[in-house]
């Protein structure tokens, strides 16, 4: 293992690069009703690369058969020129000859050993003075050098998160795995060991996998997206790419489009580059878009929507709906208004317009909608 | 009192508790882990003393120990003299009869170790050996502690195997349930009423001690 130690820094990014193409069935069991498959390809470069989607989606089998604990029915997995797994060549490393760093949702930490017994179980076949200085190294770059004789059970859930990344990152690993690794701790404790974690990776140059169905872990963390469904790749790319612009059905939810509507297609003006489509009762303008025949799948984040209590004029907007206000929830700093204009259309407002419109269950309202705040979606049962 | 019957039981029950220490690991480790699709059949194989009366595990051991059996043959080759009738031949009857309880709590203790832990230690660079040292094994302690108190307490208290193939040879074969049978068979209430109860304190002290040691494992725990 020690060879790789002494990889120069220019070449490692690229030598780094982690490839993945796994096929793996999983037959129907009591819990599922059919097959599930995982069936992805991806590469990812140094830095991190957040795995996002629901749960079930089959995230935590994929970091399973990187890290080697479980076997893909075929596929590549490989690290720079490192081959974990290859079906086609038989090549198959053990867990223990990967050097993957992989942090567990459950983080996985050694009850009857200390804090700094666990972080030094990774490198338990070096010199002991040499062990004992990395291990003192890791504790005190992960701030978590006080606590190195306590118990896991004796420290707090957010320490726990720091020894259980200690302990994979002293392993110097060639790649690293988290799974959902923060979701048990409070959003200021979170961000303070983000901001370690990410400063040891930047030292270190390699992929980590970052899973979690947190879309604002998302933002605050990736470099690259990796949208996961049913066991397929979705959606890969920047975060802005996969997430602002979605072309997803399951992308737009996790895109925050809290308003997804399917609308049967008028008329499309190729020229002016919109399509005229209605939902029941209500005609919208959206964007010309790839779509399938006669109907199209339609997002409008509720943020985007503006709230009239008079109806405008001379406005540039195409998309003016008259409604009544059916439902008004504070939540944080909006108010989510729900508005019946034959179809119920959700908007988020401040709490400051609400009192200025002096909205209320039952006001008429009109909602404004431009066309470009409405994206046009691909549907996940893939019918098209 | 029949000091000597004590003794004899003890050594006995000491000699087959540590022995099924040691082969019961492998055991109950395999039991534990292995994904062989016809273990059920070791297991129950396994199991079978359990619910076997012990007069037929006593005669089929019997016959293994005689000069007709393959084993038996071999026996007699390296030592000289037959299994049947000897304290050896007691130890071999004792570990059997006693198998499942020195290898049931140990692979459910062995089963009760969160898998994500043994993943983890592969994931660490630890081999399968390494997982079984340093983390399978510790956690295991309590399962362990009791199948050896409790293949230890079983020995003590055999009858039945002891009787088929060890008979009544004081210092030999004559353990403790041996001696009070035979003092009731003669007549000897007082005496087979003291030594009933110096062997039933003796259990329940051992018993306690061990129980107590297994509460407090962490702090009993030598190898932290």
């Amino acid at each position: 293992m020690k060879h790789l130690a002494g990889l120069t820094s220019d070449t490692r990014g690229e030598r780094a690069r982690l490839f993945v193409r796994v096929n793996k069935r999983f037959p129907a069991s009591a819990d599922t009703d059919s097959d599930f498959l995982l069936q992805v390809e991806f590469g990812v470069a140094a830095g991190i690369s957040v795995i996002l989607g629901r749960s079930g989606a089959g995230k935590t089998t994929l970091l399973d058969c990187i890290a080697g604990l479980t076997r893909p029915d075929s596929g590549v997995v490989q690290v720079g020129d490192r081959v974990f797994f290859d079906d086609s060549r038989i090549i198959d490393l053990p867990p223990a000859r990967r050097r993957v760093g992989y942090v567990f949702q459950t983080l996985a930490l050694f009850p009857h050993l200390s804090a700094q017994e666990n972080v030094e179980y990774g490198i338990a076949h070096i010199d002991s003075r040499e062990r004992r200085r990395r291990s003192d190294e890791m504790l005190e770059a992960m701030r978590i050098s006080g606590l190195r004789s306590r118990k896991p059970r004796d420290i707090s859930g957010g320490e726990r998160q720091r020894v259980a990344l200690a302990r994979a990152l002293v392993t110097d690993p060639s790649v690293l795995l988290l799974d959902e690794p923060l979701s048990a701790v409070d959003a200021p404790t979170k961000s303070r060991i983000i901001d370690d974690l990410r400063s040891w990776i930047d030292r270190h140059q390699i992929p980590v996998l970052y899973v979690t169905h947190s879309r604002e872990e998302v933002f605050a963390l990736a470099s690259h997206v990796v949208l996961l469904e049913k066991g397929s790749v979705i959606g890969k790319g920047s975060p802005y790419e996969v997430l602002d612009t979605p072309r997803h059905e399951v992308a737009a939810s996790w895109a925050g489009f809290e308003n997804i509507f399917d609308a049967g297609v008028l008329r499309e003006d190729e020229d002016g580059g919109t399509i005229t489509c209605s939902i029941g009762e209500v005609n919208l303008e959206i964007p010309l878009a790839r779509h399938s025949g006669k109907a199209v799948r339609v997002g409008i984040r509720a943020g985007d929507i503006l709230v009239a209590s008079e109806k405008p004029v001379g406005i540039s907007a195409r998309n003016v709906l008259p409604g009544r206000i059916v439902d008004l929830i504070r939540r944080d700093a909006v108010v989510v208004v729900q508005v019946d204009c034959g179809i119920t259309i959700e908007a988020h407002i401040t709490h400051s317009a609400q009192s200025a419109l002096d909205l209320r269950e039952g006001s008429p309202v009109w909602l404004i909608i431009k066309t470009h705040s409405c994206h046009v979606l691909q549907r996940s049962d893939r019918e098209s | 009192m029949d000091w000597q019957s004590l003794t004899l039981t003890v050594e006995l029950a000491l000699i087959v508790a540590g022995i099924l220490l040691v082969i019961g690991l492998p055991i109950a480790y395999w039991l534990t882990f292995s994904k062989w699709q016809w273990k059920f059949l070791i297991e129950a194989l396994v199991a079978l003393p359990l619910v076997l009366p012990p007069t037929v595990l006593g005669f089929y051991l019997l016959i293994a120990f005689g000069a007709q059996s393959p084993l038996g043959r071999w026996w007699q080759s390296i030592t000289g003299q037959t299994l049947a009738f000897t304290f050896e031949g007691l130890i071999v009857g004792s570990i059997l009869y006693s198998l499942p309880f020195a290898v049931q709590p140990v692979a459910a203790s062995f089963a009760s170790v969160d898998p994500k832990l043994i993943a983890a230690s592969a994931t660490l660079g630890a081999s399968r050996l390494k997982t079984f040292g340093r983390v399978i094994l510790p956690l295991s302690v309590p399962g362990i502690t009791t199948g050896a108190a409790l293949s230890f307490a079983h020995t003590v208290g055999e009858f039945g195997v002891v009787l088929m193939i060890g008979g009544n040879i004081p210092g030999v074969t004559r353990t403790i349930s041996i001696d009070i049978y035979d003092r009731v068979q003669a007549g000897e209430y007082a005496g087979a009423g003291q030594t009933a109860l110096i062997l039933l304190l003796f259990s329940f002290v051992v018993l306690s001690v061990i129980y107590a040691l297994n509460r407090k494992v962490w702090a009993a725990w030598p190898f932290k």
